[in-house]
């Protein structure tokens, strides 16, 4: 009777083996690289109805935050602002420009410029910008340096484990609130400054971010 | 073997080519792995609607909506209905503009004046300079005549009468009602005043702690 297997068959199941635990490692590791937030939206940046540039508006001209983003320290949106906050300038400044017709269009009908969401929360979480800002939690820790954006892109994965890192060690973050729309502040005196200072704040103003899930989710 | 880990490794060469890296700037919408519950059947702020003909979830106040559930009688509650004429028109009872600050503003210089400084860097300082001198950002960017705080006709104008023009703008200046709520229009008043009387300071304005700071005498 002839050999039914050649002799190579012997090492066969270790083969198997390892084949299964190399496919195993690339698909963990794919998921982990792709699956996540870091993956899927950050770097998200898609086309505006109008070109604004917050890096002319904010970096260069050095217009606070909070001149067009008038609800973020009052409430839990940061809302996107209305055409006459355009206009409030734009009425003398470029006011011509064809780039503004889709303002100046807002402006006049009273429907809004259809900006598109970069920053989009899950609906599932209850977000509020304003206890954030009034301790002292600055723009740039969830939205980067939006001020030097032609175009914002998300810069941040903005998942749940991002909330954490924060709401775990809020003195690595927090800054004095009269500094939150500082995007390029960094603490003078550098890590030790800002966990010096930051220890500070966190006990001064009793600041307990909470890591239950019903601090974020109702 | 040697065939099928080739292959393996061309597969992810493609994948990574494909799916790209982290953090990559595109203007594609970011990918949902559980979308679950992502989307509810709620409206945000701001959001878009369906449902009403105008495409807004938020809904403008229906004309003629009046306040009820509550009263103003008994304790009057000057902010009810903004009733307070002063505090919310800056006008006094015969319709005169208001000098000075309506009694319902509390005047604390710690507070008021602080506020005021903070609002005023944001919402004012633009046009109006950190100085209040008419040289802010945008002039250099083509902004109209933007008026100085600092000559006779702005020094005495009735302070109702420059919360009129913050609440309802002013010749190419628009209204600030939406970004300044009635108390931080006085606060941002109260800080005009102040810049007006910095501009104006002589010498023996000057705390004596402070004037040796100062080289003065």
């Amino acid at each position: 009777m002839s050999k039914l297997f050649p002799k190579s068959a012997n090492k066969l199941p270790l083969q198997i083996i390892i084949l299964v635990f190399v496919l195993g490692g690339i698909a963990t590791a794919a998921t982990t690289y792709y699956a996540t937030n870091k993956y899927t939206n950050v770097g998200y940046a898609p086309v505006q109805p109008v070109p604004f540039s917050h890096a002319l508006h904010s970096g260069q001209l050095g217009i606070d935050c909070r001149y067009c983003h008038v609800g973020v320290d009052k409430g839990p949106t940061s809302t996107v602002p209305t055409a006459q906050t355009c206009m409030n300038c734009h009425n003398q400044v470029k006011a011509d420009s064809p780039l503004l017709q889709v303002v100046r269009d807002s402006y006049a009908s009273g429907d809004p410029v259809p900006w598109v969401k970069v920053h989009q929360a899950p609906d599932y979480v209850y977000f509020n910008h304003s206890v954030h800002i009034a301790r002292g939690v600055s723009c740039v820790e969830c939205h980067g340096q939006v001020d030097q954006m032609d175009v914002v892109h998300q810069a941040k994965p903005l998942s749940m484990g991002f909330c954490l890192d924060c709401h775990r060690e809020p003195e690595k973050f927090v800054r004095d609130p009269k500094l939150v729309t500082q995007l390029d502040w960094k603490h003078p005196r550098g890590v030790e400054g800002q966990l010096e200072d930051g220890k500070k704040f966190v006990h001064d103003w009793n600041i307990k971010p909470p890591q239950s899930c019903s601090g974020c989710h109702r | 073997m040697r065939y099928v880990y080739l292959t393996i490794f061309l597969i992810v060469v493609l994948g990574v080519s494909i799916m790209g890296f982290r953090g990559s700037i595109s203007t594609r919408s970011p990918l949902e792995v559980f979308p679950d519950m992502d989307h509810q059947a709620k409206y945000k702020p701001q959001a878009e609607s369906a449902f009403f003909a105008d495409g807004r979830a938020d809904r403008p106040r229906i004309p003629g909506t009046v306040a009820y559930a509550r009263t103003s009688g008994g304790e009057a509650d000057g902010s009810f209905l903004r009733a307070d004429q002063a505090v919310f028109e800056g006008k006094d009872a015969s319709g005169a503009w208001v000098k000075g600050f309506p009694t319902a503003v509390t005047i604390d210089p710690a507070q008021l004046l602080e506020r005021g400084q903070d609002r005023y860097v944001i919402y004012c300082a633009p046009c109006h300079g950190g100085l209040g001198d008419g040289n802010g950002i945008t002039k250099q960017y083509g902004m109209g005549a933007t008026p100085t705080f600092h000559d006779e006709r702005l020094r005495t104008l009735a302070e109702g009468e420059i919360f009129n023009v913050i609440t309802h703008g002013k010749g190419n200046m628009l209204s600030y009602a939406d970004k300044l709520p009635a108390e931080d229009r006085w606060a941002v008043i109260a800080y005009m005043r102040a810049l007006q009387r910095a501009a104006h300071a002589t010498p023996a304005d000057v705390p004596p702690g402070h004037k040796s700071k100062l080289g003065i005498k």
